[in-house]
């Protein structure tokens, strides 16, 4: 984490000097140039950490495919509610649910319950004290299956963050 | 090369679809709050569309003005609103539990019966049909009873 911020000022700083003395030769300073030298610049620095830190070398991918995952369950997720509102029936079961929690540090329940409300018609209420169940608000469920919404939080959200934190 | 693309214009397209996609999402999500039956439901519909519709809205301008500038702060905006407006809903969403607001009729609470008892707020749920006018009598007595729970 720590790594990947110094990495990001280091980028955007290399960037900005570039574009200040002109070593891009004449390429234009917008931000599409600048973002894909930036990339460069945090690739470059990606593949070196292969040599002194191998953890993250193996992290940065998961994180731009969690990223992506998350943006896809965000469309989602506005989708189906968009759908539900513009038409005249509503095909929500509210549920609220007690959602066993694997998680146990601070950070990794709050990025969940964070999660959990942007994703499709999730919202999370409440972690029970002894942090074991996190009590979630839940719009959609499939044939009226808990334990099938359970297994794709599981699968879906709880394991990338775990992998992600670990 | 006959015919070169006006490169302003397609962003100004790209930057008009999001845009107006944006809006959209933030229309629909107003619309929600009217219609849907219960706070909860409302809360996790305008969660949703706000930040999408935001996000969009904001890319669409990092796309139309493209500069490293512009794109940092939006991409800084974004970032931040995505982190905050959950926990914004998070924290709205369990006062309204413990202040004993009441679910949608249809709301399946099985598995919340256990904290509902604990914190005291059985006789807030599953009303038959969601009301917002409270007699003032049941208020005070779910003000009380909202703040035993607060203290335990």
């Amino acid at each position: 984490m720590r790594l990947l911020l110094i990495h990001a000022i280091m980028a955007a700083f290399l960037t900005y000097f570039a574009f200040q003395h002109a070593i891009t030769g004449g390429m234009p300073y917008t931000a599409i140039s600048a973002t894909l030298l930036f990339a460069a610049v945090m690739f470059i620095l990606w593949l070196s950490t292969y040599f002194y830190r191998r953890t993250y070398f193996h992290k940065l991918p998961k994180l731009l495919y969690f990223i992506l995952f998350f943006i896809k369950e965000l469309l989602v997720a506005n989708l189906k509610i968009a759908y539900d509102i513009i038409t005249p029936h509503f095909r929500i079961q509210p549920t609220v649910m007690a959602y066993p929690l694997t998680a146990k540090t601070d950070l990794e329940i709050s990025l969940l319950a964070n999660l959990l409300g942007l994703t499709p018609g999730t919202l999370s209420i409440d972690v029970s004290e002894d942090r074991s169940t996190l009590f979630v608000h839940t719009l959609y469920l499939k044939h009226g299956d808990v334990q099938h919404l359970k297994q794709h939080i599981k699968n879906g959200y709880e394991r990338r963050i775990l992998e992600l934190t670990a | 090369m006959e015919t070169s693309i006006d490169w302003e214009l397609v962003r100004e397209i790209i930057s008009c679809v999001f845009i107006l996609a944006g809006a959209c999402f933030m229309l629909i999500a107003s619309i929600g709050l009217l219609r849907f039956p219960d706070f909860y439901i409302r809360m996790s519909a305008i969660t949703k569309g706000s930040t999408l519709g935001l996000g969009l809205i904001l890319m669409g301008m990092a796309i139309y003005f493209n500069q490293p500038g512009v794109l940092l702060k939006v991409l800084a905006i974004i970032t931040f609103t995505y982190v905050t407006a959950p926990v914004a809903a998070h924290v709205i969403g369990r006062t309204a539990v413990q202040n004993g607001i009441a679910f949608w009729g249809k709301t399946n609470l099985e598995e919340f019966k256990g904290y509902l008892m604990k914190h005291r707020l059985e006789r807030h749920t599953n009303q038959d049909r969601y009301t917002e006018e409270v007699p003032p009598a049941m208020m005070e007595k779910d003000g009380g009873a909202g703040d035993a729970a607060g203290k335990v």
